[in-house]
């Protein structure tokens, strides 16, 4: 197997339910060794996706390969290296934390020792090794995350599937979480992650956007903030949705985005608009305490993509 | 080949066990019902309300009601004075049977004529009509032959010149007291753990589904008939043991008599649960959520009481409905059961409702097997 080439080629995938187009035309690549991310919102088809390159849903057309196997056709050949994580991890809750493991090592025919070593330092990573006897239903929302990541690890897989795995985590379990996706990128294990968390966006090593069914940009996030139309300004407010309503159809603005602290706003020419933006709000008498040119995350490039594709359409 | 059968096995068992519930859903249930087939359910019919309407009032008429009174079968529970109230009495059901010996009657048996006693009975329990006018009819008929032999006495004035009578030898094989509990306390192992082991099995599968552990399984590698034999073992041995609770109830409690061979009723029990797991379990893959498993099993379980000989009997049904009991494993099942516990018949005579009821599992198995689909369609 020739290791430059994609570990999973995506190409034309559609699947319809009824009559609405969940995946539409979808075609990517992801390499092997690297964390991919699908971001987009409810609906755009990510679940879908996942579900198809897992095997357990085929598609309508398209062709999906991994690691050199045609998952439409043989999809059970493709389940040997794929571990496929749903957003809500199917844990037996009248088991334990190791019966749990211990179940889903069966099912892939994994050693007793191999199972055990796994299961020790997942379990030591995610900070769960005191938890082992307990139920599964008796674990916090972050903790059966993490169980459910064990046990979706405790077999060697190539590739592994994760569909909003951090949904409803707690901050440190999220943490603990991408240590370990870390963790198994240095072994050589691809991920393809979908995520509604944009912050987390960032950590992947190349992101797809997605959107309606289709792939409106596939690049890495440093490309991705490059491909944003314009320049951000931050004001700095403590009446977010006044500023906002007093910039809106200015000259020059195509994006205001409300955040905690104030408003960003998606500029043609920052030298210009700083001052004419002072000045608008000046007359509207809102209180502001600067006008700054920022580094736009990726929730800005995001939304302001989405909002021109919107626009184009 | 089957290595996967194993850990599922091991799932379903530990499930089990945590599950304070299921021990109470197997055990409580079954010996209630038990205590109220073996005690409530019999076909036999005693003590009738009986209302009597008396306008003769000769000593023929009175001896004739008497006999009614002696007889234990019927409690007079009215002495009416007029038609209307006979009606009154059956409208407001204080009373089944009416009697009614009209003005004449002694008149007319001392003729050496037929005379009517009339008998209105409430036919909205058709069954207890229908047995108690058996038994009006043979009080009468006991009655009348009594006094034809005394009346010929006194006409001819001689005793023997009697009449002649078919007298029946009943001898009934197998249950000689024709005792209605030895009936239907065998048959409660086929009904009651057809009830629990489809119940169970049905929603082995929908409840994965709903709780999401099917969607990783179906990503696993495991195949098919992996998962629904490893679904099936567990609920077989649970089968056995509810198989034999009833079995040691029935012959140590209600004292039903068991003559035949034990190892035959195991191998047809083994037979029986196999197919009623299957049918469970094929319940379970064509449903999608435990609400469509509940009513499934509701639309299902009654037909197969009913068309299974269990308590009405299968002779008397239409021929399409005959037809359809063929493919009823509870229809068999309790031909061998019966066969065992009371007539002590051993593989000679029930190898054919063995033979049909493998047949039966074997194909609903093979069809659970080939309807489960690793795919979220």
């Amino acid at each position: 197997m020739n290791a430059a080439a994609p570990i999973v080629s995506a190409k034309a995938l559609t699947k319809r339910f009824a009559e609405t187009a969940a995946v539409d035309g979808l075609s990517f690549t992801v390499n092997r060794g690297e964390i991919f991310g699908l971001v987009g919102p409810d609906g755009a088809g990510k679940t879908t996706t996942m579900r198809m390159l897992a095997g357990v849903l085929p598609p309508d057309t398209g062709s999906i390969v991994v690691d050199g196997i045609d998952v439409v056709s043989k999809p059970e050949e493709g389940k040997q290296h794929i571990s496929y994580m749903p957003q809500r991890f199917g844990l037996y809750e009248d088991l334990t934390v190791d019966e749990n493991i211990r179940f889903y090592a069966d099912l892939f025919e994994v050693a007793a020792g191999v199972r055990e070593e796994r299961a020790q330092r997942l379990l030591t990573a995610s900070g769960m090794s005191q938890f082992r006897s307990r139920l599964a239903g008796q674990l916090s929302g972050g903790m059966k995350q993490k169980l459910g990541l064990t046990c979706a690890l405790v077999h060697t897989p190539k590739i592994l599937l994760l569909d909003e795995p951090t949904t409803g985590v707690d901050p440190v379990s999220r943490r603990d979480f991408w240590r370990i996706l870390y963790g198994l990128r240095e072994q050589g294990v691809t991920i393809l992650i979908t995520t509604a968390y944009l912050d987390e966006a960032e950590r992947c090593n190349r992101l797809a956007l997605l959107h309606a069914g289709r792939i409106l940009y596939c690049d890495t996030p440093v490309a991705l903030k490059q491909r944003m139309p314009g320049a951000l300004l931050v004001i700095s407010s403590p009446a977010g949705r006044k500023v906002r309503a007093a910039i809106v159809g200015q000259a020059g603005v195509s994006n205001v985005i409300l955040v905690g602290d104030g408003v960003h706003v998606v500029v043609d020419d920052p030298h210009t608009c700083i001052p004419e933006l002072g000045d608008a709000l000046q007359r509207a008498g809102v209180p502001f305490t600067g006008i700054v040119a920022g580094e736009p995350s990726i929730e800005d490039v995001f939304v302001s993509l989405l909002e021109n594709t919107g626009k184009t359409q | 080949m089957f290595a996967r059968i194993i850990p599922i096995v091991i799932k379903e068992f530990l499930e089990l066990k945590r599950d304070k519930w299921a021990r109470f859903r197997l055990i409580v249930p079954t010996l209630v019902q038990m205590l109220l087939f073996g005690y409530a359910a019999t076909y036999e019919v005693y003590h009738v309300s009986t209302a009597v309407l008396d306008l003769d009032h000769s000593q023929e008429s009175r001896e004739l009601i008497s006999r009614f009174t002696s007889n234990g079968r019927f409690d007079v529970v009215k002495v009416a004075q007029s038609q209307r109230e006979i009606t009154e009495a059956i409208d407001r059901s204080d009373a089944a049977v009416a009697l009614v010996i009209h003005a004449g009657f002694a008149e007319l048996l001392r003729k050496g004529q037929n005379a009517p006693l009339q008998v209105i009975v409430d036919g909205t329990n058709s069954n207890t009509a229908l047995i108690a006018l058996g038994y009006v009819g043979t009080i009468a008929q006991g009655f009348a032959q009594d006094y034809a032999s005394d009346l010929a006495e006194r006409v001819q004035g001689v005793r023997g010149m009697k009449q002649i009578q078919v007298t029946l030898e009943q001898r009934p094989w197998f249950n000689e007291d024709l005792n209605g509990r030895w009936f239907f306390v065998p048959g409660l192992i086929g009904t009651l753990t057809l009830v629990i082991i489809v119940n169970l099995t049905a929603f082995a599968i929908v409840r994965e589904r709903e709780a999401g552990t099917l969607e990783q399984i179906m990503v696993s590698p495991i195949r098919p008939a992996e998962f629904i034999l490893g679904k099936t073992v567990p609920f077989f041995v649970v089968g056995l043991g509810e198989v034999a609770l009833i079995v040691a109830v029935g012959i140590l409690w209600f004292q039903v008599p068991f003559v035949g061979n034990p190892l035959v009723l195991l191998l047809g029990s083994a037979l029986f649960l196999l197919s009623s797991l299957a049918l469970g379990l094929l319940i379970s893959t064509l449903c999608l959520t435990q609400q469509q498993a509940f009513s499934m099993n509701f639309f299902l379980l009654n037909p197969f009481f009913i068309l299974s000989g269990f308590a009405y009997p299968i002779s008397s049904m239409p021929q399409l409905l005959q037809w359809l009991t063929y493919v009823n494993p509870l229809r068999y099942y309790l031909v061998v059961i019966r066969g065992t516990f009371l007539k002590g018949v051993g593989l000679g005579v029930l190898w054919p409702p063995l033979a049909a009821m493998a047949a039966i599992a074997t194909v609903l198995l093979t069809t659970s097997i080939l309807r489960f689909r690793k795919s979220l369609e």
